[in-house]
């Protein structure tokens, strides 16, 4: 009994020391490195809880694999920390409304009708929370949240591969936007139109090339430069 | 320990993920202050399985640790997205979706 009260204060603790560290820290690194240390918390409190494959699940996926995919996100982009601490009126208003919430959460608690949130819980068989139990309960009725549960996974896995790769006009449309925004905006006027007009004249000649593939460029090359439409046009007769 | 100082720590942890996500401007740390929130409901859904005495409540914490997964995939897969169009990885600055 004495065991779990202070097993509990120990892990509220590291949960709320963590969290804080979290929306505290500059680095985006260290706020990473908080919220592992308030997940082995949350674990512990799981485990207080009687959830053992629950906690078990918090350690595997959360703190092992989630938070490798964030510190490996942090290492790409480099860490930039914030330059000024949350400006505007949102930054301002933002821990008021926080703390509004919490009294009013604590009262809602507090003062629900609920007499089980003042005992220890009821008493419960031995294999409570164990993976046996959990397993058993997913497949046979909680089955069609389970299957969908796996295809939101699937979907969220195609997303982000959609989201991240490299796309080869994306780099270009960069490319070409950066001089313009380091200031050649004076200049950039007709120098931009030039290349705008440059790229048009180039692009006829490709469209003739991949004329017999695919019949999209030719039907991009025809408004362009009429004169060119004769030649692609036997090309694509022959093939 | 009385199923209540769960419930109240679930949500003192809830609270200080709204001010993270409320102060806070860069998306990386947004998103961890929504695991945080996430967590937090967790952590309640867990406290109150356990005062019902029925294991179906740790199957919702399962779910939403699933659902906390996807969007932690999505949201850094934008955010590598941004920082491949060098735009600056700030949500403040962000303010037109256009593909």
């Amino acid at each position: 009994m004495l065991l779990e009260q202070i097993l509990f204060f120990v892990a509220a603790a590291g949960a709320i020391g963590g969290a804080l560290g979290v929306v505290l820290l500059r680095n985006p690194f260290f706020s990473v490195l908080a919220l592992v240390g308030h997940l082995v918390a949350l674990a512990l409190l799981f485990l207080l809880l009687r959830a053992e494959f629950i906690a078990a699940a918090q350690l595997v996926v959360y703190a092992g694999a989630v938070m490798v995919l964030y510190i490996f996100v942090v290492a790409y982009i480099g860490g930039v920390e914030e330059t000024v601490a949350g400006g505007g009126l949102v930054g301002r208003v933002g821990p008021v409304f926080a703390a509004t919430l919490l009294v009013e959460l604590c009262i809602a608690i507090t003062g629900s009708g609920l007499d089980a949130l003042n005992t220890r819980g009821q008493h419960v068989a031995a294999g409570f929370g164990s993976p046996g139990a959990i397993g058993k309960l997913l497949l046979e009725k909680f089955l069609i949240p389970f299957e969908a549960a796996s295809f939101l996974l699937l979907v969220a896995a195609v997303g982000a591969v959609v989201l991240a790769q490299r796309r080869r006009g994306l780099e270009d449309e960069t490319d070409d936007e950066l001089p313009e925004r380091a200031g050649r905006a004076p200049i950039g006027g007709p120098e931009g139109r030039a290349g705008q007009d440059h790229e048009d004249a180039t692009r006829p000649p490709a469209g003739t090339a991949e004329g017999p593939g695919d019949p999209t460029p030719e039907h991009d090359a025809e408004p362009s430069e009429p004169e060119s439409e004769p030649e692609p046009e036997p090309v694509g007769g022959s093939a | 320990m009385d199923i209540v100082w769960f419930v109240v720590l679930s949500a003192f942890i809830f609270c200080i993920g709204v001010a993270g996500v409320l102060t806070r401007r860069n998306p990386l740390v947004i998103l961890l202050c929504l695991e945080l929130m996430l967590n937090a409901g967790n952590l309640a859904l867990v406290a109150f399985s356990r005062m019902v005495g029925n294991a179906e409540g740790q199957v919702f914490a399962l779910i939403v640790m699933v659902v906390a997964a996807c969007e932690v995939v999505v949201g850094l897969g934008l955010i590598v997205a941004m920082y491949r169009r060098r735009i600056p990885i700030d949500v403040d600055e962000v303010r037109e979706l256009r593909g």
